[in-house]
């Protein structure tokens, strides 16, 4: 062999390396949803969606964590939609670089990172005890909303940084004041942006459990929430607490109830990535 | 709430004693000096500027023109580090005293840059955005105006069938002309071009040329240009910086013909970059 054909050799290798690492993810990922499929799928009916929790599993229904998950979803994003946008405009618009916004800005990021059970430590420390909020929808959404706070900081301001100075440029030059700027250019061009950050942070607090857990939600809530001070659950937790049970129509349940799960978050990405092409579109 | 015409020339009190609106304006720079951080960007400037006169800032890259243009619509204010000593007074008013209001000044001095950065919405939206942000709702004096501006910058033939087109649209020397409109749109009396030619072909530079030549008339204009001859075309005077400093300031056909300084010279003659 020489020296070409030795490199060749070694780039053919590299190759094949690089496809077998893009394909276990995506083959693990089909795997794991194929035998979902199969267990689950035949226990999805309209009753197994609108039934109440049971102890008998063919009669059980995610009803009440399916109302629970909404309930905290549409809760939390009314929650962190305008304190985290409005974080990251100040961040990116009005606050001076120094050091203070130095160590601001790093410690966001850091936030991103922390675990997600110490968020639910946090919320079962202020939310339920401080705030006497209880073991409630509130309570669990604010807990959330804290844990993805940082995520949608970070987006917002990645989204404004993404938007030309020269727009702002030609703004402010026509007399424009910072709010006519950021409301008339900024938010518009930077909206799909921070929209695609809003759902995929949402869809990662729908899927959360560990925080929800401490906090207080129940594993069994008789009943759908009707306000945010009532009890509830989230089908995260109802998937827990199937999977925990020995007789096999819960495990059956289990992967009914991931398979709606995903179906939520897929459909959340999915409307996340058609957004993000809408606006692309747009600008260009 | 309807803002009429009155109100509008009753707050342009910023730079106008008068009421009268769209009177072009003089402008005078006292010991003006510029900071970023520790770096001295200008250093002691003074200079007149005549109204209804075309000035040209010229110099080498990093000279300082640019930054010194952009004091007079006192765009540095967002950079951090900026700091700035001296006065620019227009018509007699310090726009660096504390009391001005940066947004109403803005609206007197109007600014085109160098890359054309049209808003990405319509034609029409574009023209009508500086009269938007000031509150008029009156619709029939937001068409006047618009059509106004887009054929005083010489645009109106091209896009009247096309207004609710955007503006991306359009050519790159179409888009500097629907800036340049823009900025008219809100009646300013003083026209800031940074370099508004750089981006465009020799066809649409002419075309931009011809319009300062016109907007002269009724403005006062100072232009940032990098290139010579465009500098003799157009301007009636001509000001040399270099690394901060104004070398030479006077008559265009002065410093173009003899200039007093050898680094003048030297620069329009190409003989040092």
């Amino acid at each position: 062999m020489n020296s070409i054909q030795k490199n060749r050799f070694k780039d053919r290798l590299f190759m094949y390396w690089g496809m077998f690492a893009t394909l276990i993810g995506l083959v693990l990922l089909v795997v794991f949803i194929g035998d979902i499929l199969i267990d689950g799928l035949g226990r999805i009916d309209w009753s197994f969606i609108t039934n109440l929790p049971s102890r008998k599993p063919d009669k059980s229904g995610i009803y009440t964590a399916l109302i629970g998950s909404i309930w905290i979803l549409i809760l939390t994003a009314f929650i962190v939609i305008p304190v985290g946008v409005a974080a990251g405009l100040y961040l990116e618009e009005y606050s001076k670089k120094n050091w203070l916004s130095g160590v601001l800005e790093i410690n966001i990021s850091n936030l991103a990172g922390v675990p997600s059970i110490i968020y639910g430590l946090l919320g079962l420390e202020v939310f339920v005890r401080i705030m006497n909020l209880g073991a409630s929808v509130l309570a669990g959404s604010l807990t959330l909303s804290l844990l993805i706070l940082p995520i949608i900081i970070v987006a917002t301001r990645e989204a404004i940084k993404a938007v030309p100075k020269s727009i702002q440029d030609a703004s402010y030059a026509l007399g424009a004041s910072k709010w006519h700027t950021i409301w008339y250019q900024i938010l518009p061009a930077a909206g799909g942006g921070i929209l695609t950050g809003v759902i995929l942070a949402l869809s990662r607090a729908v899927g959360e459990t560990a925080p929800l857990i401490v906090v207080g939600a129940l594993a069994y809530v008789p009943f759908a929430p009707e306000n945010p001070m009532d009890e509830f659950s989230v089908l995260p937790i109802q998937i827990f607490n199937w999977i925990s049970r020995p007789q096999h129509g819960f495990i059956e349940n289990a992967a009914a109830a991931i398979i709606i799960l995903l179906l939520i978050t897929f459909i959340m990405n999915g409307i996340a990535v058609y957004f993000r092409n809408k606006w692309q579109k747009k600008w260009k | 709430m309807e803002i009429t015409m009155e109100k509008i020339a009753d707050k342009k009190t910023v730079v106008h004693q008068t009421n009268e609106v769209n009177q072009a304006s003089k402008i005078e720079v006292k010991d003006v000096n510029v900071w970023y951080g520790d770096f001295q960007a200008i250093k002691g400037i003074n200079m007149n500027i005549k109204p209804n006169t075309v000035t040209a800032f010229i110099g080498p890259s990093g000279c300082g023109k640019s930054t010194f243009l952009r004091l007079f619509n006192r765009m540095n204010d967002y950079i951090d580090t900026h700091r700035m000593e001296g006065k620019i007074k227009i018509n007699g008013n310090n726009i660096y005293k504390k009391k001005v209001n940066v947004e109403e000044l803005r609206k007197e001095i109007g600014m085109v840059f160098q890359k054309p950065n049209p808003f990405p919405k319509s034609i029409f939206e574009n023209v009508a955005y500086g009269l938007k942000i000031q509150g008029i709702k009156d619709k029939k004096f937001i068409i006047e105006r618009v059509e106004k501006a887009l054929k005083q910058a010489d645009l109106w033939e091209e896009v009247k069938d096309n207004l609710k087109k955007s503006a991306l649209a359009l050519s790159g020397g179409q888009q500097q002309r629907l800036c340049i409109a823009r900025t008219l749109a809100v009646e300013p009396s003083i026209i800031l071009m940074d370099e508004p030619t750089s981006a465009l072909d020799p066809i649409s530079t002419s075309k931009i040329e011809n319009l300062i030549f016109e907007l002269k008339k009724k403005y006062t204009i100072i232009i940032v240009t990098h290139n010579m001859q465009q500098a003799s075309r157009i301007s009636d005077y001509t000001a040399f910086f270099y690394i901060g400093e104004l070398i030479e300031f006077g008559k265009t056909k002065k410093i173009f013909t003899n200039p007093e300084h050898k680094r003048t010279e030297n620069y329009i003659t190409g003989r040092v970059g």
